[in-house]
């Protein structure tokens, strides 16, 4: 995973709550079995007036000129600020790849959902959760002009126009995004732990250890 | 003397193979559930990465999410659908491939991923176990720590058997009392999610309590735990007891002889100690839980059957604009009468209902009667190969059919639409499944999320009905 230190980005403002996995990702195109290539598929149902699957080309569907994300003044958007619970549904990872390959870097809203959140940070996408009330203030500077932003993970700050705001994060996610160390192998430093946990584990318990025919 | 604990406290601990500073563990994992869409992408990585699954044993694979409900004979060359076929066809392939035990397309112990493991006795009490599919909150029914993640995590578990978690709040929901006539586990889960809305669980687990939840059947409770995830709640959990004994016994995985002894002695244990703390309690009667049904596009719009879609002054503060958007996609006007509310078709499935005793349930209220001319398709379909067997071995399926209901082959079917099985625009649906989003059951579709109690009186009516006043029950 590539490092994660700071990004400055154009703000696509999504004025909604509850986006939900089946919105940012439908789940036709959960049959790639591909772990990129996603982009175009981001948002389908709001995205284009035709419906589509993993097979249909592109270029043959007709876009949602009313959808924000088509106008061209958005199109190179790399932040996404929304509403409350943003990414709830289901557990599909490919939402995520979604939003990565299409190009966002960093995701604003006052809350996500757990699975979602997580999800994120396997993929080198940053999620802030801010406060309801400066969510407020990015969706009120978004809706007059394009709004830019600058997030900078190692001093945990974001900028907008003039303002500033501190945000919260977790320690150890920070230190992984920054360093973009990737989780396996920092588990796996733990191997002997692991194993001598599950032979403890098999002598106190060892019905869980059948083989399954 | 050691401080009182939660059961999740409990189910916690005994797998914490290390805790780390920032607060996040390293949880170890009993039991991993691998399916066709969310694990190709986690055995590519694994691959990549030149790494081989750390316990062979502890894995259980199956296609369900898209395997088609008809025409299984010709098994996977079988499936007209390409993309549906690549996916189950590489399922298979890992498999061989990493030699992970499958239970392949037509093995009749294949299934839904939450049906077949507790069937098996592949779930049991005090294991974790994970599946990247959000329902495994479903595997909580037996007093196991059940997690869905995200297919990174699968490959994580897949490479190290263990998980990065970080310990979630404890929630308590007691439901006391006696559950009336006709009102189910689904009933009262439905039921909860409209009281506390689909937030209320984020960074929580649910124990489910009191006497209306110990009077449910194991079917019952993994209902009920299949839907915490539907309160935003990540595991959901009922206490170990004499009915989670009873269903587990003579299983084909779980201990047997002198190890049955042994596991019974440790799974006692499983239960919230008598003075812990939960950090946010909610309580309910079972005197107040009615049949419930959902009106809109999330699992929190949901009354009563005898109620009516809210009238817009009755919204709750700032979800107005959702709800009155939601009412607009299901094509109702504030006010109207559930029972108003015709279907086009009847869906009994799903990790939520498509076990033994919901197809009995349903079998039992539309015996003898017909489904309504109006309903264009009403589907059974069964949660695994053995639960199939078992109907048919009862007689259910001729039951079934001879009533107008299409008896299918196991799968995730119409839940979400991704075989052939599918709702088309604007067509209403009395659905046992969990979810009610915008086009989950097909593009357009209008769900309506019930009990499989109601989903075959409704099939019988033709439109939603207070089932409690079928005379069967
Ligand atoms: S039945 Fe539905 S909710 Fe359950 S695992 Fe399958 S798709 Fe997911």
């Amino acid at each position: 995973m590539k490092p994660f230190t700071q990004h400055t980005g154009q703000v696509y403002p999504f004025d909604r709550a509850n986006i939900d996995t089946d919105a940012i990702l439908p789940k036709q195109y959960l049959k790639s079995i591909r772990k990129f290539g996603y982009a175009d598929w981001l948002f389908d149902d709001l995205r284009y007036l035709d419906s589509g699957d993993v097979t249909t080309p592109i270029a043959e569907r007709r876009k949602n000129p009313d959808f924000m994300l088509n106008q061209p003044e958005y199109q190179c958007s790399t932040v996404l600020l929304a509403r409350d619970n943003f990414g709830c549904g289901s557990s599909r990872e490919h939402a995520v790849w979604a939003l990565r390959d299409y190009g966002f870097k960093v995701v604003l809203a006052p809350s996500f959902a757990d699975i979602f959140y997580n999800n994120c940070f396997k993929n080198g996408l940053l999620p802030i959760a801010l406060p309801p009330k400066v969510v407020d203030d990015l969706f009120s500077l978004a809706a007059t002009a394009k709004l830019t932003i600058s997030v900078d993970l190692v001093s945990k700050m974001i900028c907008a126009d003039t303002h500033q705001w501190q945000f919260d994060i977790d320690e150890s996610r920070r230190a992984n995004l920054l360093a973009g160390l990737d989780e396996i192998s920092i588990t796996l430093a733990s191997a002997d732990l692991i194993c001598s946990f599950e032979k403890t584990l098999k002598d106190d318990e060892p019905w869980l250890f059948q083989t399954i025919d | 003397m050691n401080s009182p604990r939660t059961l999740y406290d409990k189910l916690w601990e005994r797998r914490c193979v290390k805790q780390n500073e920032d607060g996040t563990a390293l949880i170890y994992i009993d039991r991993h559930i691998v399916h066709e869409v969310s694990s190709a992408q986690a055995f590519e990585g694994l691959q990549a990465a030149n790494r081989r699954p750390w316990r062979t044993d502890a894995i259980i694979a199956t296609p369900d999410h898209n395997v088609p409900t008809t025409d299984r004979d010709k098994g996977i060359a079988g499936i007209t659908d390409d993309t549906s076929r690549i996916q189950v066809q590489t399922l298979d392939d890992n498999c061989k491939t990493f030699s992970i035990p499958q239970f392949a397309l037509n093995d009749n112990r294949q299934g839904i991923v939450h049906v077949i493991a507790p069937e098996q006795g592949l779930t049991l009490p005090g294991m974790t176990v994970v599946c990247g599919d959000s329902h495994t909150a479903t595997h909580g029914a037996f007093a196991a720590l059940g997690v869905g993640i995200g297919t990174s995590e699968v490959e994580h578990v897949l490479a190290t058997q263990c998980l990065i978690q970080r310990k979630a709040k404890n929630l308590r929901i007691d439901v006391s009392g006696k559950l009336g006539v006709g009102v189910t586990a689904k009933d009262v889960v439905l039921y909860i999610i409209s009281q506390i809305g689909t937030a209320a669980g984020t960074g929580c687990t649910i124990e489910f309590t009191g006497e209306a939840i110990y009077s449910l059947s194991m079917e019952g409770r993994m209902t009920l735990c299949n839907m915490a995830i539907e309160a935003g709640a990540r595991a959901g959990l009922v206490a170990f007891d004499a009915t989670t004994e009873a269903y587990v016994k003579g299983r084909r995985y779980a201990p047997s002889g002198q190890d049955w002894d042994k596991a019974v002695a440790i799974w006692r244990e499983l239960k919230s100690d008598k003075d812990a703390v939960f950090d946010i309690e909610y309580h309910y009667d079972a005197a107040d839980i009615r049949p419930q049904v959902s009106w809109g596009t999330s699992p929190e719009m949901v009354v009563a059957i005898d109620a009516t879609v809210p009238l817009v002054e009755n919204l709750p503060a700032g979800k107005s604009a959702d709800y009155q958007k939601a009412m607009q996609y299901m094509g109702l006007e504030p006010g109207q009468s559930m029972t108003s509310i015709k279907l086009d078709r009847v869906f009994v499935g799903s990790c939520t209902n498509s076990r033994i005793e919901d197809i009995r349930t349903v079998a039992k209220l539309v015996k003898g009667k017909q489904v309504a001319a109006n309903i264009k398709q009403a589907l059974v379909v069964p949660g695994s190969g053995l639960v199939k067997a078992q109907a048919e071995k009862e007689g259910l399926d001729t039951i079934l059919i001879e009533a107008g209901f299409e008896w299918r082959s196991p799968g995730c079917s119409m839940c979400l639409a991704m075989n052939a099985d599918r709702l088309f625009s604007g067509e209403h649906c009395a659905s046992t499944s969990n979810r009610n989003f915008e086009s989950r059951q097909g593009s357009g579709g209008r769900t309506h999320l019930v009990s499989p109690a109601m989903a075959a009186a409704a099939a019988i009516h033709g439109h939603l009905v207070d089932v409690s006043k079928e005379s069967v029950l």
